[in-house]
């Protein structure tokens, strides 16, 4: 919304004196956020009224001339022009030396700060100012219709003014419009109406809209037009109104101003007329030609599904039985609330009008707008919801200024199909509580004060406020209270703390491991990413899953911004490979990454009910380290996490998107908690990462349910440890996992702890065969160990290897 | 007797002091007061002298290894001290040679700027909760008082997945779930990730994240929504910061505000950053629509409460001076290395 700050003045007496920034620092406040204004005299210096006294030819230049301007000074000034349309006794704008202007005459546009006017000669003739055109004033022709199409604009008819008056001024220039945020509730205050009655309840001044006298002649509307509205619910209210004898011409001087300002063009009397009361009054209207509606009537009817129709746009438009038409007894004549149709629309011999101000259902307006690919000024209006008394009082306004204007004859009446009247609705008047709510202790009267001042009326008998109905959003005590605060002061309103019941402040156990693995992570070396939860569907191809791959059973978004952005994640690689790629080939050196963030497991599809949105812990990152380096990030991690027991890596994992023989699912107390892996060759040149790759992926729904803070001490060990040293060649397909496995199975209970020291594959191991070597701690709690208590575990052990068909080095 | 004890005490000083390192100081303990040392055997020679004599000599003698042992302690502390100063010496480093450091990972700004956010408030006695982001469109729209076909839908521009489920465009839903379930009073803040039809962009981005805040009692005010905010934002930008609140609307609160903090860079005086404004626009906030309390089940006569949602990249964006979304996204380590 934006408006006129000159007109706002006009109806609020008593704030003339406010700038255009104080107007909008107060306005945001009080609720009707300003968001910016343009001052249409912004670099318009020292411009006054001139009256060309005399022309003469230039002596060296064919194309200019020499006037003498009087600007109301003793003297009068000297200006050579090149412009075509001046001539003696023209009363045009003039800058004078020293001023400024805000463009060139050729409407290019303008520089920041103006263009600065210089005495100055023109081939040789001295020139002490310039003429102005419209668009060096910053304006144009499509504000100033009046204006020469290549010339200094020339005053017509302009009494009122005189040499040396502020041209600026008398071009009307001297305003400014102001932007506003309106919020989508307050539909009263998409109308200069509206916006001035906040005003002048913000600035505490009165309130002064035009006052709308009754119009018409003695004829009776209902000879000309009849109304029939076939649904009510879409059209609540339809008023119309009929003015003959139109003598189209231009509006006035003054609407053409505040039409321009409100950044709409003028065209002719008739348009500028419905326009200039879809401003102030917020209420769309429309004007057909009369002689065009077929059988003196109106039929307001839904579309029939694949009716066409041309709109005054030129454009054909195929509508559904969703939307809603007005018709004539033949045909339609317009899209209500959206746009009028070709055929009857007004032309410059119309002879007589029918004005239209309706109500029309605004989510219908709104679905219809959508659906035609329409936005229309009127449509923005009505989708908000309009109030239905307001469209009388629209249509009143209109023929008033037919009547001021003397551009038609009224005829009297209004054709009014209004089924169910919307009263003013009414709310209890709960001071009391309005200063629980707030935590403020204002006055009853003081509240009044405001109430009174928006038109809100007090019924002290039922202690009710009565809430008229251009205030659909006014519903409860609580919006009540809003009011209060608004015009009290959001600022005035005292700043406290909640007193109360005392809470904990906590976070979930989810949370805290959560906070561990980000926190071991980065101690681990790996930053932190964030990718989005949406992606293509064609990741699953990137990443080679099989046709049949659960993965695959993602959860789709209807209306997604493009493929690539269609499906929730159901891994979290594409978004871990796309950021490693993104770094390899911004020559990024070792970059480590990780990502905490959801994966979106449908339960059944299409989906009824919620996903399971799982936690994902994903690790990733290529440059310096290996495999064993992502297992020492996940064996960190679950350690902090509390998860003690060995973990056990399967190579069997099956991931079709991980090298085959670097690959394993993560396995704490039987359950698969995760996997890591290298990433795929192929996987790799899909995501144009030429290097290896290294990614883990961990469960945190599930390991979540395994972690544990709780820490025991089992005390230091007092008594010394034996170890044992075991060397032994086995074949290359036996996991070391499973030698450990042998040594914790048998090694009794006094093994402590065991470390592989060596593996070694060459000259002096036989072919498929490796050697490997442990270390091996024992150790009592109560004693230091005997030779015979390692004998008897390490016989054990060995015994369990040989099982393996290991051999032992001696 | 006597002069030869002098001589062998002076003899053996000097050589202590014309000693040069340990060795030599060792060899000279042997010389003088070994087994077979000098003064030894001047101790042996006992015999030679008259017995009454022998108790005055003896002390003689022993003054004079005492002597020599001193000195011999002196000087060995003085090589000592000599021998470390020179080793000190010798093992000078040039300190400014580059750190050995671990190469710690670092966090992402909107963790960070997330953290600091459930900081301020669990130290107020919040709730961290979370809450599903595929969202029913009941819990997103419907009980936040945004019925069917209400404009404030187009305005989300949401993603829907079916009739019914939605990702959400807001963390406000996890307000509903927190008063379905939770008992009163709440107070609670619920970080996570919303999304929007906006296209990527300097400002934009279709998947971002929010922080909700809802606090319900019996006596919680608007000038307890000021307070508790105003707080809020001395904590994150600075004790000097200070608030402004102007109306707006939310259908799930009334009444509404939006709520401004003074521009952290100029102060308030106007700068780039503010656009010259000096003022920052922060969050949205407001006390509790009654008809949002009535679908909860919660009776809006005997309880109060407010909420607000902050944009978190905003937070981040603004508190680390970041100029483009483009980054919070890409997860180039050069841009998450200076967090």
């Amino acid at each position: 919304m934006r408006t006129s700050l000159k007109w706002i003045k006009d109806l609020v007496p008593g704030i003339e004196d406010l700038t255009p920034q104080e107007y909008l620092d107060a306005m945001t406040l009080s609720g009707s956020k300003g968001e910016y204004y343009v001052e249409l005299d912004k670099n318009l210096e020292n411009i006054v009224v001139g009256q060309i006294l005399k022309i003469e030819k230039h002596p060296d230049a064919d194309k200019l001339v020499i006037c003498q301007v009087n600007v109301g000074q003793e003297e009068p000034v000297q200006i050579v022009t090149g412009a075509p349309n001046v001539f003696e006794g023209a009363v045009v704008p003039v800058v004078l030396a020293g001023g400024r202007v805000a463009g060139g005459h050729d409407g290019s546009t303008p520089p920041e700060e103006g263009i600065k006017i210089k005495k100055g000669k023109l081939r040789g003739v001295p020139s002490n100012g310039m003429m102005c055109s419209i668009e060096e004033l910053g304006s144009s022709r499509d504000m100033y219709p009046d204006a020469p199409e290549n010339g200094i604009y020339i005053f017509k008819n302009r009494e009122d003014i005189k040499p040396g008056d502020n041209a600026v001024k008398a071009l009307g220039l001297d305003d400014a419009v102001i932007e506003y945020e309106i919020t989508s509730n307050r539909v009263d205050c998409f109308s200069i109406l509206g916006i001035a009655r906040e005003a002048a309840v913000t600035f505490d001044k009165p309130f002064c809209p035009p006052v709308v006298e009754p119009t018409g002649n003695d004829e009776d509307v209902n000879d000309f037009i009849s109304v029939e509205v076939k649904d009510t619910e879409l059209c609540p209210r339809y008023t119309a109104r009929v003015v003959k004898n139109i003598k189209v011409g231009p509006s006035p001087e003054w609407m053409q101003r505040r039409l321009a300002a409100q950044g709409i063009r003028p065209i002719n009397n008739i348009v500028d007329i419905t326009n200039y009361v879809m401003e102030e009054y917020g209420q769309p209207m429309h004007a057909y030609d009369l002689s065009t509606i077929a059988g003196q009537k109106i039929i307001v009817r839904r579309a029939e599904d694949n009716e066409k129709f041309v709109t005054l746009d030129g454009q054909e438009r195929t509508l559904d039985n969703s939307m809603l038409m007005i018709c004539d007894a033949e045909k339609p004549v317009g899209i209500a609330g959206i746009m009028g149709g070709e055929n009857s629309m007004i032309t410059d011999d119309v002879d007589a009008i029918l004005f239209e101000a309706a109500c029309f259902d605004g989510t219908n307006i709104r679905l219809s707008g959508k659906k035609l690919g329409m936005r229309t000024d009127a449509q923005s209006k009505f989708e908000k919801g309009l109030d239905p008394n307001n469209a009388s009082a629209a249509i009143d306004r209109a023929c008033q200024l037919i009547e001021v204007l003397g551009c038609g004859e009224v005829v009297g009446g209004m054709v009014d199909v209004y089924g169910k009247v919307k009263e003013p609705h009414e709310i209890p008047f709960q001071p009391e509580r309005i200063n629980r709510l707030l935590g403020t202790d204002l006055s009853a009267e003081q509240m009044l004060g405001y109430f009174k001042s928006l038109e809100l009326e007090y019924d002290a008998d039922r202690n009710v406020m009565i809430i008229p109905t251009f205030r659909q959003d006014l519903l409860g005590t609580a919006d009540l209270a809003e009011e209060v605060a608004r015009f009290y002061g959001y600022s005035n309103i005292p700043s406290t703390l909640p007193s109360g019941e005392s809470t904990s402040g906590k976070v979930s156990f989810k949370h805290r491991v959560e906070d561990v693995a980000k926190e071991t992570a980065e101690f681990c070396g790996f930053s932190e990413g964030m990718t989005f939860s949406f992606e293509s569907p064609k990741v699953f191809d990137k990443l080679r899953l099989d046709a049949d791959d659960p993965l695959r059973q993602a959860i789709t978004i209807a209306n997604p911004q493009g493929e690539d952005y269609s499906i929730m994640k159901t891994t979290p690689l594409n978004g871990m490979l796309v950021s490693l790629a993104r770094n390899f080939n911004r020559r990024n050196k070792d970059v480590k990454l990780y990502e905490m963030a959801k994966i979106y497991l449908p339960k059944s599809l299409p989906l009824t009910e919620y996903a399971d949105e799982r936690v994902q812990f994903t690790l990733g990152f290529y440059g310096e380290g290996d495999f064993f380096t992502m297992k020492g990030v996940v064996e960190e991690f679950l350690e902090r996490a509390g998860m003690h027991d060995i973990v056990d890596y399967d190579p069997n994992a099956g991931k079709s998107f991980l090298h085959p023989g670097r690959q394993a699912n993560i396995i704490y107390q039987g359950k698969v908690i995760g996997y890591m892996g290298e990433v795929h060759p192929e996987v790799c040149e899909n995501y144009d990462l030429k290097t290896r790759a290294y990614i883990a992926v961990l469960d945190m729904p599930v390991i979540t349910e395994m972690a544990t803070f709780d820490r025991h001490f089992k005390g230091i060990a007092k008594h010394p440890a034996v170890n044992r040293d075991i060397s032994m060649v086995v074949k290359k397909d036996i996991l070391v996992g499973q030698i450990e496995k042998v040594i914790r199975e048998k090694g009794g209970h006094h093994l402590e702890s065991y470390h592989l020291f060596d593996i070694y594959e060459g000259s002096q191991i036989k072919p498929g065969y490796k050697s490997v070597a442990y270390s091996i701690t024992f150790r009592a709690n109560d004693r230091t160990l005997e030779e015979k208590d390692i004998t008897a575990a390490m016989d054990k052990i060995i015994a369990g290897l040989e099982d393996l068909g290991i051999e032992l080095r001696k | 007797m006597k002069d030869r004890l002098q001589k062998i005490r002076n003899e053996a000083i000097a050589q202590i002091k014309a000693a040069g390192g340990m060795d030599a100081l060792n060899d000279i303990r042997v010389s003088f007061l070994g087994k077979k040392g000098e003064l030894t055997a001047i101790m042996k020679s006992m015999r030679d002298i008259p017995p009454e004599e022998r108790p005055a000599f003896g002390q003689m003698v022993n003054e004079a290894r005492q002597e020599i042992e001193n000195s011999l302690d002196t000087m060995k502390k003085d090589l000592a001290a000599k021998a470390r100063e020179l080793q000190l010496k010798s093992e000078v480093i040039d300190v400014t040679l580059p750190a050995k450091k671990n190469h710690l990972g670092h966090r992402h700004p909107n963790s960070i700027a997330q953290e600091e956010v459930e900081r301020i408030f669990t130290g107020m006695g919040y709730e961290v909760v979370e809450g599903p982001e595929i969202e029913f469109d009941y819990y997103n729209f419907e009980a936040l008082n945004i019925p069917a076909n209400h404009p404030a839908k187009d305005e989300q521009d949401t993603f829907y997945i079916t009739k019914d489920l939605l990702l959400r465009t807001q963390t406000s839903g996890t307000q509903i779930h927190t008063m379905e379930t939770q008992p009163l009073p709440i107070r609670m803040i619920a970080p996570g990730r919303v999304f929007r039809a906006d296209e990527l962009d300097a400002t934009h981005s279709p998947n971002f994240h929010q922080i909700e805040g809802l606090v319900v009692d019996k006596n919680v005010t608007f000038a307890d929504l000021k307070g508790t905010l105003a707080e809020f934002a001395k904590q994150l930008f600075g004790e000097d910061t200070k608030v402004k609140f102007r109306p707006h609307h939310f259908p799930f609160t009334e009444p509404s505000a939006e709520m401004d903090v003074t521009c952290f860079k100029c102060g308030g005086k106007g700068c780039r950053m503010c656009k010259g404004e000096g003022w920052i626009e922060i969050l949205g906030c407001g006390m509790v629509h009654p008809h949002v309390f009535e679908m909860c089940g919660i009776d809006p006569e005997e309880y109060q409460g407010f909420a607000f949602g902050v944009g978190l990249e905003r937070i981040a964006m603004l508190k680390y001076e970041i100029d483009d979304m483009h980054h919070l996204y890409e997860n180039d380590i050069r841009f998450l290395k200076q967090f």
